[in-house]
């Protein structure tokens, strides 16, 4: 969000900010707005699958003639890393993901992304989705006059286009658990190699 | 009905985790009673190898639209190769490819989709996969209800296994769009299996002191045929590269052996590295919260340690 800030600070524009969630997730969005985002949409459903996510946040995005839509590269709960690619085909538009560096020139996108082992450069032409990754830019801290102004930015609640989901979730289990840490006496590195080599079997 | 396994191929190699996906595609497909059937885009410099480890057909796509990756050209061809193959489930390796491609494939061919998937699905009621979530906190369980699916594959959740068969092998020819994203340039450092990939790997912190002394972790890394890693803070510092970074905002791996030295062992740091095997970890400090995910744990100072680690890793080696 702060890229898209930053972006409009130099070339002018507005940024939405946009959630499908429950009302108590609008303490977040204003958080986001004392940031700088000049408006807000909150499509009020409790989100169930990633797909189910990006089809309203699809059917919202898709008349606004928006140049840039950003996302996360990953969910820190579910560890998701679909969204933006959904969003990108249910709008038939290119997705770039794992963006590590944006710059605009007039409509022609020039990115740096992250790949395995290294890292890729590749230039698209507006509009696009992309998802953020570390190094895109700053963080902000709201500031004071930052939270004064978002109360009184638009967040509009929207009702959710579909509630068609695709992935149910059946259960959570805890992952086995470790015994406990084998210590090894720091003068005798041959014990570790071969517990490693014989025991664990990884070298 | 089969099942369909888009294969990478990064300047013509096919890596192990394209391996993993085809082992992992040729036995859900056997599971299910039907046919794997491989898919390749571009440059592929050994074409039977999918047919080594399970494809009964291997499609080809080697159109000029299909030089750069481009998420849209590639979606146009997986799913076109899905349809042709009558493919229900389409697989693909959990890769920085794969994370762009999947949504797309799964809105494209009407399907339910799940990334990361760290085992074969449960077809005895539905079609439940597992997935390591909470920054592998927790095994997440998942139905999909579609009847078609697409699936990403965690990196090392299923070691590759030679059938010793043999696939017939087709060019593929589907319509498929311009690409509208141009790759500029690629950079990657050569002859370094790539984190994501690595079964080793060698991670160092602020415990080192300074880039300076990163010497004994090369030489460690070096010794065992490993990757180099780090913490966040030496990436933000600068000492090393920030792909190195492994972490909740970094790369997450799953390596087999995963050697933290001078590393405390916060909770964004584990969130990247939980999943590894076995870890191994070295730290003056007893009292290190890493210690607790450790399955081997050296009390130390890692400028004594770690040498004498290289040297014992060396006579195994040459033993």
């Amino acid at each position: 969000m702060v890229r898209a800030i930053e972006l409009t600070e130099q070339h002018g524009g507005t940024v939405t900010v946009i959630n499908v969630g429950p009302a108590s997730n609008d303490i977040i969005i204003r958080k986001a707005l004392a940031i700088g985002a000049t408006d807000a949409v909150r499509v009020d459903a409790e989100p169930t699958d990633a797909y189910n996510t990006a089809a309203n946040i699809a059917s919202y995005a898709k008349d606004q003639g928006y140049n840039i839509i950003f996302t996360g590269k990953e969910t820190i709960d579910y560890n998701g890393s679909g969204l933006g690619a959904y969003i990108a085909e249910m709008l038939d538009l290119p997705y770039i993901s794992y963006a590590t560096g944006l710059e605009m020139n007039g409509n022609t996108a020039v990115i740096h992304r992250d790949i395995e082992g290294g890292e890729e450069v590749c230039s698209v032409e507006g509009p696009f989705v992309l998802s953020a990754a570390k190094g895109l830019a700053e963080q902000r801290i709201p500031n004071m006059k930052g939270i004064m102004m978002a109360k009184s930015k638009p967040l509009t609640v929207i009702p959710p286009a579909t509630s068609e989901a695709r992935v149910q979730t059946v259960k959570f289990v805890l992952p086995p658990a470790k015994s406990g840490v084998k210590l090894i006496d720091p003068e005798n590195m041959d014990e570790l190699v071969r517990l490693l080599h014989e025991e664990a079997k990884v070298i | 009905m089969s099942v369909l396994v888009y294969i990478e191929s990064p300047k013509g190699i096919i890596k192990k985790q394209g391996l993993e996906a085809a082992t992992y595609a040729a036995q859900l497909a056997k599971s299910m009673g039907t046919e794997c059937v491989a898919l390749l885009i571009g440059e592929v410099q050994d074409l039977s190898l999918p047919g080594k480890y399970g494809a009964t057909k291997v499609l080809h796509y080697n159109g000029a639209n299909a030089r750069d990756f481009d998420a849209q050209v590639y979606t146009d061809i997986i799913a076109g190769g899905a349809e042709k193959s009558g493919a229900s489930v389409v697989i693909m390796a959990h890769s920085s490819t794969g994370k762009s491609l999947l949504g797309r494939v799964a809105v494209r061919i009407g399907a339910g989709a799940v990334s990361g998937v760290t085992g074969l699905p449960d077809t005895s009621s539905g079609f439940i996969v597992t997935k390591s979530v909470f920054s592998g906190k927790a095994i997440a369980h998942y139905n999909i209800t579609t009847d078609k699916k697409v699936l990403s594959l965690m990196g090392n959740s299923i070691q590759p296994v030679e059938t010793g068969g043999e696939a017939k092998i087709e060019a593929l020819d589907v319509p498929v769009r311009s690409p509208k994203v141009k790759v500029i340039e690629r950079k990657t450092t050569e002859g370094v299996v790539p984190l994501p990939e690595a079964e080793l790997v060698v991670s160092a912190g602020r415990g080192l002191k300074g880039p300076e002394n990163w010497g004994i972790v090369e030489e460690l890394a070096d010794a065992l045929g490993a990757t180099t890693a780090c913490s966040r803070p030496v990436a933000d510092s600068g000492w090393r590269p920030h792909h190195e970074h492994v972490g909740q905002t970094g790369v997450a791996i799953r390596p087999n052996l995963y050697i933290a030295l001078g590393i405390s062992g916060a909770i964004q740091h584990l969130a990247g590295v939980n999943n590894s095997r076995t870890i191994v970890v070295i730290n003056k400090d007893p009292e290190a919260p890493f210690f607790k995910a450790a399955d081997y744990g050296v009390v130390g100072d890692v400028f004594e340690v770690v040498p004498k680690l290289t040297a014992a890793v060396k006579k195994l080696k040459h033993s």
